[in-house]
Formats: structure tokens, sequence, C-alpha cells
């Protein structure tokens, strides 16, 4: 809410300069985020009237003006289009000063243009740093004083004192806030001052019309006040205090009945409305709308309510959405683009229950100076003190003759204050420190509160407008508030400090990340929701949850893997000119379980944590001590079963040749983790590398975090004294042969004490059938508590070889 | 003995010739080996007198000491000669860089959570996950936001459905962690949060971290001493921290933190709007709604919450310009953070 600073001075004027007080009710919870100038730095400028003008003897487009400032006749060249005879404007003397870009200011100087002398300047608002854009010269009251000073007469200066405009971003729980009345209170309290509201005095009926009002909702509008004034000049302007007053809030000068409803609720606080009587087919029924019922509105929009939208009706038809906006046909008009002009109108001032007027507006995309204030909570006992202050101020520039005031109220629907116990001893509890019972009582009395004393404490009736006081806690932060946040202790908590369990057999995520550092691969995040087509490429088979209001059409599905973030982060890179690529993230995927429930979250989505690696680009930066070779699977491989021989469980991994819809056939893994699947591992499918805008082989992994953090805690064997024993094979197996078969076939016969085996040659080409490659293993054996003999070991072997023979034809190389 | 003199010469001459240890070994068999010339001299001493013998045999002996010494102190030289050529010959470029140095790094927000669960695990708050697709009871209904509340509006949720949307605060897990757990409760809730919202400085996808709390005599004293305590240990600098109302519907009191301005020192300047104060966390004592619908007892318990910006932290502490860089993935950015 924006508003002038020295309107909230006419309700309360503590001693503070502007920075002061922004500063205090910042530091109150009343954040204000811009502090500005109410007009652009001006002086010298008084009201001045054109006595006469004459064309310009050697220029068309100007006038030689005769002007007045009350006392003396001065000469003006202007090239206004709408000068005239009579017309009061703003007239900058000879030494005035006009706002510039630059703030310096610009000085006015006796002039001659086109050979005619000119001593001063008429204003435009535009000049005066009063309005964006003018057409002409401002055309002020015909009543302002002439030689008045400008910056007084627009109230922009007071006290010496130059207005500004105070922008504070009021939190959802401060619509008391959303007035200057409000305002007033809050700065009232915190500098003990008084509060000086306007008297609102009640405006007599002078004619006998009322109006009909109808219940039909009270849960939603307990309270409806009504009052019809007729025989309004509507043509007649709102006085230049008013519109400034607007201007100043933000708020544009419609015409005198809107100008006044928008003046009340700026003011008090009430949001208001006017129809136009003649409009209205009978009295007004406030009900919820027929489901798919029409209105217009205000801005011209047409829209279909809800039967949960609350709307002021006549007998026939739906006039507006109640504490939102009103319709178009029953509005007021002034006679502007041929429409009736209004001469009798009837006057709304209302209470809503928030929980009718909340969401609603933001259903229909509607957010209006009214809504806001309905949803936050209007004081409900507000509504015959602003038709009373509406009513005045209307008939002094309008004109007419006021009904009496209707009110319907449904007691029983209206909310209540709120009733709370404080006890004294919570106060220490919750804040740390005593607060003297005098100064609870001040402070909580300053804040419209009704104080009883009880028995340790106060019984605290919350004003009309709190709609935040529900609770013991929302007092006591009242009392922090106002006797200040930087005020209260500090403290390090004091608890008992358990050890806390950590499990031996988790590897830390820290270690995770550590590891795969530390073999070269850089952290990447990417956004957990992607493009639905890189989606598809890589995860096919699953169907993604997509967001009903995504931000734009490439971020609309949640990653059924992390794969998608990775790839298109690998091809920005490179892009870059970033050709060596090697990423991991960590983090959850979505997969959606077809069939189940989608009311159960639980089980309708699985959210797991994964660890995705990308590896592309050459095996090593390019080095005077390396070749340039691109990596293969066996590197990414290589990398990831450095991380799991951190877990000590290497053991229970294997790598089953399979296929994945993203991966090449032939060069992809399903990662097992004692036989149950937990990853893939595997090259990019050719057919994917031009889609994904990839060049060059990628090699991509994918595995349950959960899985490879499970850490097998070590269990201590003893150290063999005793001699190894080492046989080594060289065998002829087939291609297709895999060499994880061949080890378990050599496991299953080599006996108890085979300590080691490994791979460590393979042989394809001369000497050797082309379907077949010749395998060289290193076998060795070791007993804990003997030596083991020859013939135990060739028997070992033996039986290994025919083992394989049998199995798989293997051979001996010979 | 007329030829000792000649014998030890030529020795000697020869001693000086040698190039090689192996020609000086043939030096030592030739003069002093058991056959060599030198050593047979002394089988001549038979036929000498007893007066005459012990000065020849000693005259004898010098002759082989003499040799001897030029033997060692030349092979002494060709060792140390020899060890020169080699260490010439091995001499390397030692400014080359090394043979296959590569480490990764962590992105910055991993860097900076892993900083910020440091600092609370050393004081025995336990870390805490929780889903990111949420439902509506978790992410709203339980932290005292129901469906009409106007704090619904500064969330700007993503919604897949009416009732299953992405969490827009880590603050479910607060009450994850309350549902499961009896207080005391000291956890800390690190994790991705989501808002519709994306201009140059929001994401629609950023992190925070929540802590809770709870435990018996809690109050809004140790919430401060908390957060501010933490922004030093963060910030390594004895920073101005104030407390200013604020509200969040699951928390009463509350409170936004603001700190000195790190980058101008609280004197004003652009990252500051001039004011010398920056915004870094929201904070309050647990509403006792919360309490309730989490199942904790807020007759006995009492607790407080803060929750901050995990990229606003990054940017001040590391001095990042653009919030969008943090999801850009650019390798030239992520490895300044090695």
């Amino acid at each position: 809410m924006q508003f002038s600073e020295l309107w909230l001075r006419e309700w309360a004027n503590p001693a503070l300069e502007t920075q002061e007080l922004v500063d205090q009710i910042t530091m109150a919870g009343l954040e204000v985020d811009a502090i500005e100038a109410a007009a652009g730095e001006f002086s010298g400028i008084v009201v001045g009237q054109i006595l006469s003008f004459e064309q310009h003897p050697d220029a068309d487009k100007l006038n030689v003006c005769k002007v007045t400032d009350g006392s003396e006749e001065f000469q003006i060249v202007c090239g206004a289009p709408n000068v005239r005879e009579g017309m009061k404007i703003p007239f900058a003397k000879i030494k005035a000063v006009l706002p510039s870009e630059d703030g310096k200011g610009f000085k006015i100087k006796k002039a001659k243009l086109r050979g005619v002398e000119s001593f001063g300047m008429l204003c435009a608002e535009e000049e005066l740093g009063l309005a964006d854009k003018s057409d002409g010269l401002w055309d002020l009251p015909a009543n302002a004083p002439l030689g008045t000073c400008m910056r007084e007469y627009l109230g922009l200066t007071r006290d010496g004192r130059d207005d500004k405009i105070i922008d504070v971003d009021l939190t959802p729980n401060r619509g008391d806030c959303l007035s200057i009345a409000g305002l007033a209170r809050e700065v009232g309290v915190l500098n003990k001052v008084d509060v000086t509201a306007p008297v609102i005095e009640t405006v007599a009926a002078t004619i006998d019309d009322a109006i009909d009002v109808q219940l039909q909702a009270p849960d939603a509008c307990p309270r409806y006040v009504g009052r019809i004034i007729k025989g309004i000049n509507i043509k007649a302007a709102s006085p230049l205090w008013m519109q400034e007053k607007l201007r100043r809030s933000g708020i544009r000068s419609i015409d005198p009945v809107v100008d006044v409803t928008n003046f009340v609720l700026l003011e008090l606080g009430q949001p208001m409305h006017a129809f136009d009587l003649a409009k209205l087919d009978g009295g007004i029924i406030v009900r919820k709308a027929v489901q798919d019922e029409t209105l217009i509105l205000l801005d011209g929009q047409e829209i279909k309510l809800n039967s949960d939208t609350l709307v002021i009706a006549d007998n026939s038809k739906a006039l507006a959405m109640a504490g939102v906006m009103g319709g178009a046909f029953s509005g007021v008009s002034s006679g502007k683009e041929g429409a009736e002009t209004t001469q009798d109108i009837l006057l709304e001032s209302a209470y809503f229950n928030p929980i009718s007027i909340a969401g609603k507006a933001r259903n229909f995309g509607l957010h209006t100076d009214s809504s806001h204030r309905f949803e936050r909570g209007v004081d409900f006992e507000l509504q015959r003190t602003a038709i009373e202050r509406a009513t005045a101020l209307l008939l002094e520039i309008v004109g007419g003759e006021a009904g009496p005031v209707v009110e319907k109220t449904s007691a029983a629907d209206l909310p209540s204050c709120a009733e709370i116990t404080l006890v004294e001893a919570s106060i220490e509890k919750m804040l740390g420190l005593t607060i003297e019972a005098s100064e609870v009582e001040e402070i909580l009395t300053r804040l419209g509160m009704q104080l009883s004393t009880i028995e340790g404490g106060w019984k605290v009736i919350a004003p009309s407008y709190r709609f935040d006081m529900a609770i013991e806690a929302d007092l006591i932060e009242e009392l922090a508030r106002i006797y200040g946040y930087n005020r209260l202790p500090v403290r390090t908590p004091m608890a008992a400090t358990p050890l806390q369990p950590v499990p031996e057999n988790e590897l830390a995520m820290k270690d995770v990340r550590r590891q795969l550092v530390g073999r070269g691969y850089q952290e990447a995040i990417t956004y957990s929701f992607v493009d639905p087509a890189t989606q598809k490429l890589l995860d096919p088979e699953v169907a993604p949850l997509a967001l009903a209001n995504p931000i734009s059409a490439d971020l609309s599905v949640m990653r059924t893997n992390l794969w998608p973030g990775l790839v298109q982060t690998a091809a920005h890179n490179i892009k870059r000119q970033q050709p060596r690529v090697r990423l991991f993230e960590t983090g959850l995927s979505f997969v959606p379980q077809p069939g189940k429930d989608p009311s159960n979250l639980d089980e309708s989505l699985v959210q797991d944590p994964k660890l995705a690696m990308l590896l592309t680009g050459t095996r090593t930066e390019q080095s005077w001590s390396e070749s340039d070779q691109n990596v293969d699977f066996f590197d990414l491989k290589g990398d990831f079963e450095s991380l799991i021989a951190r877990t000590g469980s290497q053991a229970r991994y294997t790598f089953v040749p399979a296929e994945h819809p993203a991966l090449q056939p032939g060069q992809t893994a399903s990662i097992q983790l004692d036989g149950v699947a937990v990853g893939w591992i595997g090259a990019l499918h050719p057919n994917l590398a031009k889609p994904l805008g990839l060049k060059q082989a990628v090699y991509l992994l994918e595995i349950s975090l959960k899985a490879v953090r499970q850490v097998e805690v070590p269990a201590f064997k003893p150290l063999s004294k005793f001699p190894e024993m080492r046989r080594d094979l060289a065998l002829v197996v087939t291609n297709a042969t895999s060499v994880a078969d061949v080890m378990s076939l050599i496991r299953e016969k080599a006996g108890d004490y085979l300590t080691k085996l490994n791979l460590f040659d393979i042989y394809q080409g001369k000497g050797i059938d082309t379907d077949r490659k010749s395998l060289a293993l290193g076998l060795t054996w070791q007993h804990p508590s003997r030596t083991l003999n020859e013939e135990e070991v060739n028997e070992a072997v033996d039986n290994i070889l025919a083992h394989l023979a049998d199995r798989i034809d293997a051979q001996l190389r010979g | 003995m007329e030829n000792l003199d000649a014998l030890v010469s030529e020795a000697l001459a020869k001693v000086a010739s040698a190039s090689e240890e192996n020609a000086l070994y043939q030096v030592q068999v030739e003069y002093l080996g058991k056959k060599g010339t030198i050593t047979s001299l002394l089988k001549t001493l038979g036929k000498l007198s007893n007066e005459e013998r012990p000065k020849a045999g000693a005259m004898i002996n010098e002759g082989k000491v003499t040799v001897q010494t030029a033997l060692n102190v030349r092979k002494t030289d060709l060792q140390t000669i020899a060890l020169a050529e080699k260490l010439a010959a091995e001499q390397i470029d030692v400014t080359l860089s090394g043979r296959n140095q590569q480490s990764g790094g962590l992105h910055p927000v991993t860097r900076t959570l892993e900083r910020i669960e440091a600092f609370f695990t050393n004081v025995g708050y336990n870390v805490a996950e929780g889903p990111e697709v949420e439902d509506d009871f978790h992410n709203f209904e339980a932290l005292n936001i129901p469906s009409h509340h106007p704090a619904r509006a500064m969330h700007d949720t993503f919604y897949f459905n009416a009732n299953t949307l992405l969490r827009t605060h880590t603050s479910p897990v607060q009450v994850r962690t309350m549902e499961t757990q009896e207080p005391p409760i000291r956890v800390i809730c690190p994790g991705r949060v989501y808002r519709c919202d994306s201009d140059i400085t929001h994401t629609p996808m950023f992190h925070q971290v929540e802590g809770l709390l709870v435990d018996e005599n809690v109050s809004f004293a140790d919430l401060k001493g908390t957060v501010q305590q933490f922004l030093k240990v963060f910030f390594e600098k004895d920073l101005a921290v104030r407390f200013r109302p604020s509200y969040f519907p699951f928390t009463e009191p509350s409170a936004e933190v603001d700190m000195e301005c790190v980058m101008c020192s609280g004197k004003g300047c652009r990252i500051c709007s001039h004011t010398g104060w920056l915004e870094v966390m929201g904070c309050g004592m647990v509403h006792p709604k919360v309490f309730k619908e989490s199942g904790v007892d807020a007759e006995k318990y009492s607790g407080f919450a803060f929750g901050m910006g995990v990229e606003r932290l990054a940017m001040l502490r590391y001095g990042v310009n653009d919030l969008r860089l943090f999801f850009e993935n650019d390798l030239r950015f992520l490895q300044q953070f090695r």
C-alpha cells in the first residue's frame, strides 16, 4: 500500500523525520519498500490567471498571454494548445525553479521568443512532476486562490515538510493497516502519541427513498449498509486536495462518486461501491450466484460465476461480484462516450466474511483494492461510519439529497471479537524477559485491546479490526513487536546432548560426492522438471508426471530419471567449446506407478534418490604426457567401481548385459546388487545423439543412491602366514562368452582357498579362430593355516578345466 | 727388489689412465692380486738376509699401499663422474604439469549446504529430508495455511492436481519430522523447493534449509542466539544482525532477519539497495496449530524454526551476481567452486 506521509501526519504526527518514521514502522513489521517525493522539486510557482491572449506575430503556434498573480501583470509567451481567457494555471515567475531530469532544477529566466519578451512560464502537470504526460496547461479549478504558492495549494509542503509517498509492503495478517486510519493507529502506539481522526457526523436524511435489502447468504455477508442519494451532479470535479490524496496513493481520479468511495477506502479501510439507481430492478439481494450465471464486470470482461461466488443482485440479475468488482451495467457514469449520465445512486458499505472472498478473485484472475482488503478482513464495525463519511463528502461535491441509511445485519453471523487469556508468565517463557505489567497494559490498550486483570494475567478482548488476534502467542508477538525485537535478549540454546548414532553401514553423501570429485567429475544441479520430448527419448516407457501449470513447455514434466538434465548440460557445455565433460548429479527421480490410486501419493509415485553420471570426451585433459584418447564404457565403469570399492560391497554387484531404449545395444548393462536391478550403465544410443544435439560418444549411468550407499562393515580375517600358490591359465572361449561367466564357473570348482582371480589379458587374432578369444587368467590360492601342496592345486585346476570344457567348450590355449 | 719402484710407477700410470671401474679392477689384479707382480715380490724375500728382510718387506708393503690408495682415489673419482653423468642424463623439467591430474568439484549450492549442515550437525542437529512432490496437507494445511489463506498467493505453487503439488518450501519436512519423532527435536531440512516464478531474481527451482528446534523452555531468545551465531560463522565475520517483525502462518511470533550488508559492511551499496541491510532469512516460534497438526504437546514443548534460501547465501558468500548461473551448469562457472 502506498500513502502520503502528510496525510498520515494529519492523523498522527510524531516528532520524527521521514527516515526515522520509515525505519520505525519497518522495524515494527510494516516493511517500507520505497520512499519517493510526492512531486518534483519546484519553487516560485504560484496560482496565476490568464487575463487575455493574442497570437504571436511571428509564430503560428505561440500565444502572447497577459497573466496575473493577483497583484501584478506579466507578459508570457506560451505554446500550449489549451490557453483560455480566465483560465487559472500554475505560473512560474522569473527565478522560479522547475524539476529537471538531472535533479539540479531548471531556473526560469527572462526570455525572448521570436522577438517577444516573456517573463516566466505557464506550466502543465507533467512539468511539475505530477503526471507522466500532459496534453496542455494544467487547468486549475476556478476557485484556486490567485498568488498562492502551488506547493501549499496542492498540499505538497506543510510546516516546511515536503510530502513523500511511502510504499509499505504489508504482510497478509495486517489487513488492519490497509488505511490511513490503521497506519496512524500503529504510529500512535509506537510513539505514544494521540491519533486525531476527522470528525464524522451523521448526515440526516432529507428524502425518504430507501432500498430494500435481503441477506440471502448471511454467513458470507452478515452486514449490508446502503443509502440512496438522489439528484447528484456527477460532472462536478472532485476537489484538488482529494485528487491529490488519491494520486499520491496511486489511484487515478475518475469521477466524484468513484473518487469518494476510493477516498473512504484509503482513509478508513472500508471498500465501498456505488450503483446507478436507475439501473436497479427492485431491491438489493446479497446471494450466492447461480452456477454459470454471467456478469460483465466494470473492466469489460464477461465472467461465468460459480455457485460459491457471492454476488450483489437486484430482483432480476447479478449486479456485482461482492467485495471484488462491480458490474458494468449498474455502475455510475458521468456521461462520457455517449453513456447516460447518472443522477441517483445507491451507496454500498458492506462487511463480507474473509473466507467468502478469499481466493475468489484469484479464481477469476482478478485482484482489486477491495478484494485485497476483504480477504484480509475489514473492520466489521466500520460500515455505518464509512457510509456517513462518504455521504458527507459526496453531498459537498455533487450536491443532491440523501435518503436514510438502511442497514441489514445478521448478528449471529458477524464475527465476534477474540477473547484471549494472557498469562503473565507466558511472556517471559516465550520471550526470555519480563515486561512490566504496566507496560503490557499500555501497549495492548493503545493497540485497541480491552483488558481486564485476572489472577496471574489478563483477559484481553481484541478490537474488531484485528483479525490476526486469536491466541496468546499473537498477543505476545504484539508485545515483542512494540517493545522492539532487537531489545529482546539473546541466548545460546541449552540442550541435553546425547551422542548421535552414525550408521557405519551407510556411506555418507559427502563421501559419495568426494569420491566422484576425486575422479574428475563435476557436480551439476539441474531442474527436476524437464522437457517432455527429451524425457521421452531417454525413458520412453514411463509416462512422466506432468505439471498442471508449468512455467514453460520445456519444463513441464517431472524427470523419471536424471539423464535429461545431464545430457542437456553436456550439450550446453560442448556447444561452448568444453568437449570434455564428466558430470554427476544426485537427486530425486519421480516415477509414477500406473494402476495405483493417484490420491495416495506414497503409492502412486515413487520419489527415490538417484545418482547419475555422464562421461564424454577425452580420457584426460590434453597433455604432454597422455595421448588424446576418447573415453569408453570402461572408463565410466571404472569410475563407478572406484565408488563401490569404498563401500566394500563390490562382490555383491554384477553387471548383466541388457537392453535399455536409450542405450546402445551391446554396450549396456543392468547394474545389480545381490541380483536385484538397481541401475543402468551404457553408451547413449547412437540414434539419440542427433535429437539430443550430441555429436560425440556419451556414456551414462544411473543408480539408486540407497543401493550405492550400502556399506559392508569390515569383518577381520586373520592373515595367512603360508605361501600363495599361483597358476595362470590361457583359455580359448567363444567371443560371446562373458568373462563374468568364466570367472563364476572357475570359482565353482576352485575349492575353498582361492583368494584371487584376475583377468590379465584378452587376445583375439592370429592363432585363434575368428569366433574365439583367448583369456589369460591368474588364479591364486592360499590356505589360512598350512602350506598347500601341488597335488591339491593341480586337482583344482583339472576340475576347473573339465568344468569349463563341459559347460562353455573352453579349451586351454595350445 | 730393484724393479719395485718401476712396478709401482707402472701401476700408478695405469690407475691414472683408467677410465672405468673395470680397468681399475684389472690393475688391482695385475699388481696387487694374489699373483700380482707386486705381491709376487714378497716371495723373493726368502732370498734375503735376516737383516735385509724386514726392510725389504716394509718397502714392498709401502708400494702396495701406494698403489691401493691410488686405486681407491681413482675409483671414487670415477664413481663421482659416473653419477654426475647419470644425473645430467636424467634431468627433467620439473615445471611440467603432473601426470593425469584431474579433480572435479561440488556445485556451489552443495558446497554451501555442506557447510550449513556441518555447523548444525556439530551441535547435535540431525539432517532430515522429505518428498518434493507433496500433498496439500503437509505443504499448507498443517502449516496453518488453509486453502483460502492470502498467504497462498505469496507461494506461486506448481500443481499436479488439486491436492498434489511441488513443495514451495522445506517446511513440510518439519511437519513430517514432528509427526514421527518425539521431542526434543533438533533438525535441519535442506532441499529443493519450487515456485512458479522465473525472472532475473527468481528461478522456478531453488534450495532452502529449514531448521527446527523443539524442546522444553525454548524461547525467542534461543532463536535469536542461534540465528546470529549461524550468520557469523557462515560469513566468518562479526556481522550486525537485526530482527524485524514479520508474518508466516506457521510461526508466532515471526521475524525476518536482516544482516549487515557483506558487500559494503553496512555502508549502503547497490546490492543492499543502499539500506546497509540484507534480508537473509525468516524465522519464528512454532505456531501452536502446527504443533497440534503434528501431534506435539504445545503445553509442554515450545520451539523455533528458521528458513533460508541457499542460493542467496551462496551468492553473498562467493559474490555471484546472477542467480540463473546456478542452474545453467556451465563448466566455466562450476569449476570456480572446486
